[in-house]
This record gives structure tokens, sequence and C-alpha cells, in this order.
């Protein structure tokens, strides 16, 4: 009786375009469809167009003299150099400059994030306006201001103005202090390296002894001890075997030390702090969301400020802050494609900049490009997944 | 059962009145000198803003120029004074700031458009205008078909017809914003719904779009409109430069429309769906009529801080070319007629001044907004 009336339900069939499924397939056959055409369309009239141009295909030029200089490069490059070497030197400024920037961003980051959660109302206010200024203004009229504006005005040369430490800053950018290699440095390096396994280890030790025993180990004085202390000691026994090469300042002009081009140094700052003011709030919201329960309940259980920011806040603040502050990172990185504006050498402005104009191959240039961004941003995702794992809420 | 009771028999003597609890010497007191560190850090500040403000005050204002003709009659020699920001710069430029090469005789035209776009966007904004859908309507659709109109000209309204390479400054930047939001928005809308659906095919494209363009910048994007877009199409057909940017901000913004609108109809709970189906609505009549409706207004404010990203970024197309806003400012800084000292200065000044009142404007709004929905979830 019951297999009847279902059986009967389900033959009271409707009309087959009235059918979900039916439908479901025939609206995505169609996109199928639309999409190949599109991409059929594209594909003609893009190799009709090459060949009426003569442009050429595939990657047949990477192993061409590139015949143009680069201003900045941090493996070895000259105008006889291949197109792919230009490729590499490209991504190796990019590479740079994001991460001076990233590391300069996040400490200022940190400062002005702090300083607007201040109790203090005239600290916070400033820290504020600071924040708002570079949020609404944007990157690249920034880059313009401290490329154009500050770093073009100047003095020459001659007339350089002093910083302490023995830094030089004129209109040919800035001059620090150039390390110099002089003796066997491995030493240092290896005992550094110790050092860092050390203090892991023992922090690994401590907390294990902690939950068994509940007796804390002062781990953070052993462990500076153990990071800092070791490699200097290293370094003084081996006889300090690194030195500088401090720029002299002459008459007209000032010799030896390392000379940051004026790019560089316009692309770090306006880099610097334009993301500060984002990651100063993500620093804000995440210190914020922590509720103020917790800072009540670590008071009330007679930990001291001290101790409640480092064991309640901040740890729990961090896992807010981190997603967001890492993807700071990654529009720090893509928005550094913008030194093409004031001539940085960096991937899009060797790139998709000079090579193309070369060679003309704008889809296998443009298309590179893309991909290299394109893997920058799936290893972030891939940390934050990771990331996100780690320290997800495990609840009952 | 012995009850014991304690009781004071003697009155306590008065206590004095507690400190204050108010008033100005306190709040001195709390917020600004609470510790040590806390007076130190006010005292710094207080001397930083003492050392900065009289300066810039005097220098921006007081000994500013504010009528010349040349770069020359800005500096110190033919002033005869210490002479401040060059504002002459800016305020002979203005024409050309705001309108580019627009034939002069034309720009009312461009005024038109401005306040055809203004009055969209105060009817959209403004939560309690009346017609709503009429403004939407008006937005996406009849805004459009005046601003063409009118930018570009017709010959049958008798309107001269202006090639998009006279168009400049001002006038490009809201251009691309304005055509970023209206093709971006229901593109993002699209995009979103299709990376929620059941579909597998749609989805997956959908996801594929989305997360390309939000993983590569948009002067790549640029880059590939203005160089790539053309070998696509056949050879006859030559695309606007303006329009070919046009297009590259549009789909790159919808990926993070998308995102924005992605997150709206995660936050409607699963029974308005239900409700929805149940009352037999099929799926675009349900979106349109329930889902949409809600999913949007709640993300108002990610919308609108979307825009205010879309509006910094429109100062990239002047790598690929376009003579926007910061371009029309960087070309009058080239003018040797111009060149002098502490010009580029006045101009970034001016530039930032005008991206700040109205990005920062906007944020207002945004916040604003989201205080106002946000007292509608708290019942």
């Amino acid at each position: 009786m019951s297999s009847q009336i279902s059986g009967s339900h389900a033959t009271a069939k409707v009309v087959f375009y009235n059918d979900p499924k039916f439908r479901s397939r025939f609206a995505q056959f169609l996109l199928l469809v639309a999409i190949g055409l599109f991409a059929y369309f594209a594909y003609e009239n893009t190799s009709e167009n090459l060949r009426k141009r003569n442009i050429a295909q595939g990657f047949g030029f990477w192993d061409v003299e590139a015949g143009f200089d680069i201003s900045q490069t941090l493996i070895a490059y000259s105008a006889a150099s291949s197109y792919g070497r230009a490729f590499w030197v490209g991504l190796l400024n990019t590479l740079l400059v994001s991460l001076v920037s990233i590391f300069f961003a996040t400490i200022l980051g940190f400062i002005i994030g702090i300083l607007r959660l201040s109790r203090n109302w005239i600290v916070s206010r400033l820290a504020g306006i600071y924040i708002e200024v570079f949020r609404n203004i944007p990157l690249l009229l920034i880059l313009y201001f401290w490329y154009g504006a500050v770093l073009g005005a100047l003095p020459e040369p001659r007339d350089s103005l002093a910083i302490p430490g023995d830094i030089w800053l004129n209109n040919r950018g800035l001059l620090v202090p150039r390390p110099l290699i002089t003796g066997d440095i491995l030493y240092t390096v290896a005992a550094l390296g110790i050092g860092i396994i050390g203090a892991y280890i023992l922090a690994r030790f401590a907390r294990r002894r902690q939950a068994e025993t509940g007796e804390r180990l002062p781990v953070g004085w052993i462990s500076t001890v153990l990071i800092l202390g070791l490699p200097l000691l290293v370094y003084l026994g081996v006889g300090t075997p690194l030195g500088f090469d401090f720029p002299e300042k002459g008459r007209f002009n000032l010799t030896g030390g390392l000379n940051l081009a004026p790019e560089f140094v316009a692309m770090v700052v306006g880099l610097s702090t334009y993301t500060s003011a984002f990651i100063a709030e993500t620093i804000r919201a995440g210190v914020l969301a922590v509720s103020k329960g917790q800072t009540e309940a670590s008071q009330a259980l007679g930990l001291s400020r001290g101790q409640t920011l480092r064991l309640v806040v901040v740890p729990q603040a961090l896992r807010v802050i981190v997603p967001p502050l890492n993807s700071e990172y990654l529009s720090l990185t893509k928005n550094s494609s913008l030194g093409v504006s004031i001539g940085y050498p960096d991937l899009v402005n060797v790139f998709t900049g000079t090579v193309l104009n070369q060679t003309g191959q704008a889809i296998e240039m443009v298309s590179v490009t893309m991909l290299v961004y394109l893997t920058f941003s799936l290893l972030t995702s891939a940390f934050m997944n990771w990331f996100n794992k780690r320290v997800a809420l495990v609840e009952r | 059962m012995i009850q014991t009771r304690f009781m004071r028999e003697t009155i306590l003597p008065q206590e004095a009145a507690p400190h204050r609890t108010s008033g100005v010497l306190l709040w001195v007191r709390e917020n600004l000198f609470s510790s040590v560190m806390n007076s130190v850090l006010t005292l710094l500040s207080l001397w930083a803003l003492y050392a900065t403000i009289p300066g810039l005050f005097q220098y921006l204002i007081v000994d500013a120029v504010w009528s010349a003709n040349t770069g020359k009659e800005c500096l110190l020699e033919n002033v005869g004074r210490p002479v401040g920001v060059c504002w002459a710069f800016v305020t002979s430029h203005m024409g050309y700031f705001i309108y580019g090469q627009y034939p002069e005789a034309e720009w009312w035209r461009v005024d038109l458009f401005f306040a055809a776009e203004a009055l969209g966007i105060v009817w959209l904004l403004w939560p309690n205008a009346p017609y709503k859908f009429a403004g939407i309507i008006y937005f996406f659709v009849i805004f459009p078909i005046i601003g063409f109109v009118s930018l570009t000209g017709s010959t049958m309204l008798g309107l001269t017809p202006v090639a998009t390479n006279f168009w400049g400054g001002f006038l490009v930047t809201i251009v691309i914003s304005t055509f970023g939001i209206v093709v971006s928005l229901p593109v993002g809308v699209l995009l979103a719904l299709g990376r929620r659906s059941d579909m597998p095919i749609v989805r997956l494209v959908s996801v594929i779009f989305i997360e390309f363009v939000r993983g590569v910048p948009l002067i790549t994007v640029l880059f590939m409109a203005n160089v790539m877009f053309p070998l696509f199409l056949p050879d006859g057909w030559r695309p606007d430069s303006l329009l070919r940017v046009l297009v590259g901000v549009a789909f790159f913004f919808a990926a993070y429309m998308a995102e924005a609108v992605r997150g709206g109809l995660q936050a409607i709970p699963r029974g308005q769906y239900e409700a929805a189906q149940a009352l037999g609505l099929g799926y675009w009549r349900m979106m349109i009529k329930i889902i949409l409706p809600q999913a949007l207004k709640i993300v108002i404010p990610n919308i609108v801080n979307n825009f205010i990203g879309l509006f910094k970024d429109t100062t990239l197309v002047a790598i690929v070319g376009i003579f926007d806003f910061l371009k029309t400012i960087q070309a009058s800084l080239a003018d040797p007629v111009w060149r002098a000292a502490g010009m580029p200065f006045a101009a970034y000044i001016f530039a930032s001044l005008v991206f700040f009142v109205f990005c920062y404007g906007m944020a207002r709004y945004s916040m604003w907004m989201e205080a106002r929905l946000d007292t509608g979830k708290r019942h």
C-alpha cells in the first residue's frame, strides 16, 4: 500500500524543463560552453594577432641576452646576462624590499597599535591620527611623497645630513656602514644555531616539568643567555671576524659604505608607514577582542599586571591577530609591485615593464608575473591554515 | 540554640566627603598623568605638538603664496619674505586637476555628471531616503546612461563628442571608481551566489576567479587589461584605452565585492532560506526578495570599505598611462614653468588632503552605519 503511494508520487512527473536536476545540469553546461567559446575566440584572435605582428611565442626568450642594466642587483647581473637572469634579479628585489618593509612595518605597527590602546588620552589620539592619515591616502601618493617631496628635496652629497651611527642621507640615497667578513664567521653562526636549538629544548623541558611538578624555570633568562651570550662568546673567542666599512665624508662626496638607492629607501619608508597603520589597527582589534573578564579573572587569581599580559592577554590576542597580520604581509608584498611607479627595479618593473617592451611577449610576461604572486598568496594561505589548525580553540 | 548578634551602639564620626569623581582636574589626572610613564608620554607628546604645529601653521597658511603665474614667483628672492607652501601651483591648475583637457566650454556636462552621481549616492546611502528600489534602478541603470551620454556627447542631442583621451584629472578618478562600483557590485553578487551554489561547476568557476584575482596585485591586472585584452580581440577592434582599464578595475574589484557579499550571505540564518522555499519561491525570487535585501544591508560597511580601497587604487591607472587626478598633478609638476623647490611638497599635500577628505568621510559613514546596524542586532 505504502509503496503504491510513493510510487504514484514518483510517477507524477514534472515537465523536464521544470526539473531542478535538469535545470542545474543545463545551466552548468551553458556556462562551460560560454567559457569554451570565449577561450576559443581569444585563442584564435591571439594567435592571429601575434602572427601578424611577428611576435614570438613560448619561453625561448628566457636564455636570450637581455641587453639592459638594472640599477640594483642582489646576484651578479650585467647587460650581457639573459632575460631569465633578469627575472631572478627582479624577483629577489621584490622579496628584499618586501621583507625589509615587513620588518619595519611590524615594529612601527606594534608601537602605534599599543600607543593607540594607551589609557593616555593624548597619546592614543595622536596614534589615532597617524592611523587615519595613512589609511586614507593612496599608497602611490605616499610613495610619490617620500620619493619626490622628501628624498628629492634632500641636499647634494657634499652637504649630506648625518644620522648618528655613521649613516648619511642625501639626494642619492642612504649611506650605511657595509658589514665586512674579515675572518671565519661560521663558528659564530653555528653557536647561534646551537643556542636556538638549546633554548627550544629547554622550553619543552620546562613546560613538561611545570605540568608535572608545578615548578617554573626562569626560561626567559636562560634562553636569552643561550641565544645571545653563546654566539657572543664564540665571536669574541675567534677574534671578532666581522668588521664594518664606514662611509667617509670627503670634500665633495662620500666614499665607502653601502649606498641604498633613493628608490629603495622611498619604497621601504612608504610601504612601512602605509602598512603600519593597518597593522596597528589589527593589533588594537586583537587586544580588544580579549574579553575584559579574562583580565579580571587573572587579577583575581593574583597574577601581576605583567603576568596578566604575558600569560593571558597576549596568547589569546595573538590568535586573533596572526591571520589578519599575515594578510597584511601578503598585501604589502603585492603592493611592492608599485615600485614600477618610482623606478625601483622590482619584478613588475623588470619583467612586465622592460622585458615586455623589448620582446613584446605580453602573455608570457604577465602570466609569469601573476604566477609568482599567486604562489606567494597560496603559500600564505597554506601557512594560515596550518596556524589556524594549531591555535584553534579546542572546545568541549 | 544560641543566637549571637553584634550591633554597634555608638555612631561613627562623619567621614570627609569623597574626592571629586568628576571635573576637569580629575579627568586630566586619570587620562594624562595616571603614572610616571604616562606623565612622561604626555609631556613628550605635548612637546612634539608644540615643536611641529606652530611651524606647520606658519609654513602651510601664514607664509604660503596663494597666487602666482610661475613657479619662480614663489621663490624667496621674488616674494621678499620667508615663503611657505606655494598654493598658487594648485589654484592656477585647479581646472586641469578637475577636468583634465576636457574642453572648457563643455565643463557643465562634467558638473552635470557629478551632480547626477551625488544624487544617486545620497539616495542609496541615506538610510531614511524613500523609494530605495527606485534608487537602485537609478544608480545602476539610469545614472550610467546619463553619465555616458553627457560625458562622451551625442550629436543627436547636440552635444559635441569629446574623446576619452581629453578626459582627465578628478573626472577620470570619479569615472573609474564609479564604473568600478556600478559593475563590480552586481558581478560580485553573482560571484558570491556562484560560490555558494549547489552546482559544482558554477562553484568551481567562481572560486577560481575570486581566488585568482585576489592573489595578484591590481597593477598586473591593469597590465593584462592594457596589453593582453587587445590581443584577445579581432585585429580591427581597438578598444579605447580608458575602457580597457575600466574593465580591468571592475573585474578586479568584483572579486573583492564577492567576498564581502559572501560574508553577508553566510550571516543569514538557514531558516530564512527554508521559509522562502516553503513559500514556494524559486531560487532567484528567494534571493532577490528575501535573502539579498537582508544580506546586502548588513554588509554595507564592508562594501563601503571596499569602495575606499577601490577609490585609493584608482591612482594606479596612472602607471598604464591614464591621466587620473594624481597623474595630472605629476604632469603639472614636470612643467618647466612651475619647476621650483618645494613644489612637489605643495602638490602632494594638496592631493593627500583631497583623498583624505573623501576616504575619511566614507570611513566615518561606514563606522556610523556599523553602529546603527549593531543596535538592531542587540535585541
